[in-house]
Formats: structure tokens, sequence, C-alpha cells
């Protein structure tokens, strides 16, 4: 595309200085691109920007969300370093993302394999894959919460039934993070359709080559699916990471009251929401807020890091 | 496969017998195999969905009975009418249905423009900012929480559904993603004869580019529909007033009312009621959400 900006240019400035209607094209260009993305610009000031400096400036202060924010310079972040709960959340926020993450990677890779299965009735599958993921979190949530249930739901008279242990999920601090991590892999199917791209996408003489060689089924997925994937599955890591720490809803409607028992649930976003609605502490929740972007940033940072060692970037 | 077989038969009854074996054989891995492992794993995923309408169907009594039927003893419609009643279900899908009218409205308006501006009028500095703009999605909406909502009360937006639907009109980098993959595939030569005959950029977006597009516009309006019905931290966070609640916030009225004592036969039949019309969205328009998907990954 490049190229042919190139190549139509010379063309049409024939005259006897191409350099100077060139800059003005571009300048006449430079207004016109501007205008055109000038929605997202001022969108971009107004919502993120400006949102974004209020709560580094909230941080620095005690605000109650009515009265004047009042300056008190660092005591929010020393006041975080003793903060119990607060450790205790971030613990649970990235215990939860721990496990959702790699555990969501191989979801989406199983759900992919099965949707590229060479079968008639494959549209149905891929359908009943897929749709779990757009349908809203709330309210599986809400089907969770009987679903799950020690005494009526169906999930564990099935465990029963099978010989394992009755958990009681979100009475039990050890297993509600657990199930949240399950609810999750309903959502793998947003990733699993870029996996099937993916999938799609890797040349078919690869693997008539590996068959030649005499490969079987697993040394040819081992060797040949893994790494042609590496780069979607770190797409899908640095996005599952994002969304993962931003989990809420869940805790919200499975766990009374939220983050129950003994805050063992209480997730992240949770305990910013608890702070400004319930304790009125804003700038206290501001600091929070901006730690959690922190912590992504760097732990997106790690993994692109890490990445280098195993993304496969050749293309064949 | 039957028509290697012929041949066979009639020549040698010991080759035959190994070609019907090694048919099987093939129609064993071929047919078989891998349904073993997608049915069960297909299941799996039905089960909530099964569970969601199987519960919304039982009777009251039915509820209790440990351990719980898989089957409803009885399928109660009537359910679904008093999961409407307990609480003001039509005035919530009203509020829910105005919210993801003007969500798809400003997602429609907005990101065909923006991404207009990011893949067919070249600029210096287009690309550094177009960065800019898929950067912004690492920027986790819950960290803006508290001072969105700040500002939000100062405006008085609290309680209205502006906060919801106004950032909308403001293009949202996935989806001006999507659209700008959309727009770099249609030939250049489409827009540059239109900018000889001296028509404007605005009219090229709208007489030529876009009636090329109704694929991507009906993908990001569908996504938008979607990221509205499906919003709980939104209108959790901004409509506090109980006549205003969104069907997501009006189902939890199911678990507040009584912690201990949730009738979830109804509570079941509202969030039917909610997931129904996705699901009728995407069986109308499953090709799009598929396409969607895979060309707004960034690759």
């Amino acid at each position: 595309m490049a190229t042919d900006a190139v190549a139509v240019a010379p063309e049409r400035s024939n005259g006897p200085t191409p350099r100077r209607r060139m800059s003005r094209q571009e300048r006449q260009n430079l207004v016109t691109g501007l205008l055109f993305i000038s929605p997202w610009i001022i969108g971009f000031l107004a919502f993120l920007v400006y949102p974004f400096y209020e709560t580094i400036r909230l941080s620095f202060t005690k605000y109650n969300g009515i009265r004047d924010p009042e300056w008190i310079g660092l005591d929010n972040y020393r006041t975080m370093a003793t903060d119990d709960l607060f450790w205790k959340v971030l613990f649970n926020t990235l215990y939860y993302t721990g496990l959702a993450v790699p555990v969501g990677v191989v979801a989406a890779m199983l759900m992919a394999l099965c949707m590229n299965q060479n079968v008639r009735e494959q549209p149905i599958y891929r359908a009943i894959l897929y749709l779990p993921s757009i349908i809203p979190v709330f309210a599986l949530s809400f089907v969770f919460l009987n679903l799950m249930d020690p005494t009526y739901g169906i999930v564990n008279r099935l465990m029963v039934d099978i010989g394992l242990p009755n958990i009681n999920w979100f009475g039990d601090p050890a297993y509600g993070k657990i199930a949240f991590v399950i609810l999750a892999q309903f959502g793998a199917g947003q990733a699993a359709l870029i996996f099937l791209a993916g999938l799609k996408g890797i040349p078919q003489h690869l693997y008539e080559a590996a068959s030649i060689d005499g490969a079987g089924n697993l040394r040819k997925f081992w060797n040949i699916t893994l790494p042609m994937m590496t780069p979607i599955i770190l797409y899908d890591l640095i996005l599952g990471l994002s969304l993962g720490i931003q989990i809420f809803t869940q805790v919200v409607i499975l766990t009374s009251p939220p983050g129950s028992p003994v805050n063992s649930n209480l997730m992240y976003v949770n305990y910013i929401y608890g702070l400004v609605f319930r304790d009125f502490r804003s700038g206290y929740a501001s600091a929070l807020a901006l730690v959690l972007f922190l912590i992504t940033v760097v732990l997106a940072l790690v993994i692109f890091r890490w990445s280098r060692s195993w993304v496969n970037y050749e293309t064949v | 496969m039957a028509k290697s077989l012929p041949l066979d038969t009639v020549q040698q009854p010991a080759r035959n017998e190994t070609a019907r074996k090694a048919n099987w054989r093939r129609f064993a891995r071929k047919q078989i195999v891998p349904r073993l492992f997608l049915i069960p794993f297909v299941a799996f995923f039905l089960l909530p969905f099964y569970w969601m309408v199987a519960v919304a169907f039982k009777p009251i009594p039915e509820l209790s009975i440990v351990p719980p039927t898989f089957f409803p003893s009885e399928w109660r419609w009537a359910n679904f009418a008093d999961a409407t009643r307990v609480f003001p279900f039509w005035q919530y899908f009203q509020n829910t249905l105005v919210i993801t009218f003007l969500t798809v409205l400003g997602a429609a308006i907005s990101n065909p423009i923006i991404a207009y501006g990011f893949s067919r009028i070249e600029w210096p500095g287009r690309d550094k900012i177009f960065a800019l703009v898929l950067a912004t999605v690492f920027v986790p909406y819950p960290v803006l929480i508290v001072s969105l909502y700040d500002i939000y009360s100062r405006l008085d937006w609290v309680n209205t559904i502006l906060p919801l639907v106004v950032p909308l009109f403001f293009g949202n980098a996935f989806w001006i993603f999507l659209m700008r993959q959309f727009f770099m595939r249609i030939p250049r030569e489409l827009g540059e004869a239109a900018r000889l005959d001296g028509a404007s950029e605005i009219r090229i977006l709208f007489q030529i580019i876009l009636p090329q597009s109704y694929a991507a516009i009906s993908v990001v309006c569908l996504f938008a529909a979607l990221h509205a019905w499906n919003d709980f931290l939104g209108p959790y966070l901004y409509l506090q007033k109980e006549d205003s609640y969104t069907l997501a916030i009006g189902l939890t009225f199911f678990r507040s009312a009584s912690q201990y004592d949730v009738q979830y036969n109804l509570l079941m039949a509202a969030s039917a009621l909610v997931v129904l019309p996705v699901v009728v969205l995407f069986l109308a328009f499953q090709r799009f959400f598929i396409e969607g998907v895979q060309v707004g990954s960034f690759k």
C-alpha cells in the first residue's frame, strides 16, 4: 500500500517544484486526517487522559468524594504497604489471574482443535463452544450460583456420584477462586476462534513433510502446531492478563457479602469499589487503582520479555 | 469408502476381509474418535445453558429436592411470566434497550469515521498515533472508575445513561482497529478516482467506502450491542436509582431480596430471558461474529 502512494505522487507532481507541492499536499492530508480522527482525540483526552491525570492527583490526597481533596503526599502509598487487605486482594487477584490465564490458553487451544475437526456437524459444535463467550458474565454467574450450590447444584451432585468430595465452592475459602477460574473458561470461545484462524493458517506442507518423516500426531502438534501458534498464544496471554485482573462481576454475584468468606474471594476491583462507595475513601482508592495499572504494565512487559525465548516469529 | 469394495469382493475373499477392516479403521479414526472427544467436551459447555433452562421450568417444591433432579418433573411455563412480575422486568428491559440502541448508534457513527482517518488518508505521524490507539487497550477500565465517577458526579451525569453512552460516540480501540483492517483491504483506486474528480474525503467515505463495508459495520454494531447488553460494571457504578436499573443490575434483586432463599426458578427464568436476545442475535448473525473476532485479533 505504501508503495502505491509513492508511485502515484510523482505522476501528479510534474511541475518544476515537486517538493513544495508535496508538502502542501501533506499538510492538507494532515489536517484532513486529524479532522477524521478528532472524535477519537477528544474521547482520548476526555475519557482517558483526564481521568488518568485525576487518578494520579487524587492518589496523593485524602478525599471522601464530597469535600475538597486534601493533599497528603505519599500517605496513601504508605498506608498500602501496611494494609493487610490490600495484600490479600492483590494475592487473590494474581492467584486467580495466574490460574485463569494459562488454563484459558489450554482451553482455547483444545476448543480450537475441536473446532478444527472435520466432521459434518462441526458448525453445531463451533456454535456451542463459542456461544458462552458472548452471553453476559452476570447471567453466567447467576447460573453458577445454582449450578455449583453444594446442596441443590447439579455439579456437586455429579461430583458426588463419581466419588469426588462435595465441595462448598463459595463457602470454603480454598475453592471460590477455583470456581471463578472454571467460570472464566466459558469465555474461552473468543480466544478459541482466534486460535482456530491460526490453526487454519499453518501451511499444510509442513504436516505432509512431517508425515513423510514418520512423525505421529502428537509430535506434529508439539513440533509444528505449537511453535506456529506461539504469536497467538502471546496475544492471548496479554489480553487474558488485562481481563483477568479486572475480575469484578462474578464476585459481586457469587459471593455475599462480596468477597466472602473472610475476604478469600475479594478481588482488587471489588476492594476499590468498596473503598469508594462504602468507606468513602476515594483518595486511597485512586492510589490502589494506579498501582493496579502499574502492576498490569509490569506484568505485560515481563511476559513480552519472557516471550522472546519462546515465540516463533518466522513465517514459512 | 465403499467404492473400493466391489472389486475386492469379486476377486479375493481374504483381501476383502482386510479391506473391510481397513475401511472400518479409517471410519473409526475419522468419524468416531473425534466425536468421542468432541461430544463430552461440547456437553460441558452446554451444561450451564441446560441447567439454566431446566431450573427455569421447575415448580417451587422441586427446587428443594436433594439431590437435585436433572429433568424438571413439570415444565412450568408460568415461571417466565412470574419472573417478569416479581421485579420490574419490562422497565429494566426498556432501560437496557435504550442504552444498547444509543451505544450501537455511537459506535456505528464514530468508528468508521475515525478508522477512515487511520487508513484511507496518508498523513505524517498517522501510524504512530494509531499505535497510541492500540496502546489504550492496556489501560484497564477499572483503573479509571474512581476518577470517572468523580468527574461524572460533578457533571451531574450519575443516575443518567450519559456515562454509559457518551464515551461510545468517540470510538473504541478494538472497533477502530477492526474497521481499519477492513478499509485497508478495499482497493486504493476506488477512492483515488473520486479524489481526482474533486470529491471530498467525507463524500468518499460515505458514498464509496461505506457502501462496501456493510459487513464490517454490522460486526461493529453487533459487538457494540453485546457490549451494552452484557455490561455490569458500568450500570452498577452509575445507575443507583432503582427506576434507572438495567437488566444486569435488576437481576441482583433476587440475590438481595432473600439471601438464603433465592427463588432460583424465577431467577433462572429471568436470566434466560436476558440471554435469549443474545442467542437469537448470534444465531442470526453467526458469520459476522466469527469473522469479526478473527479479523479483530491483532496479529
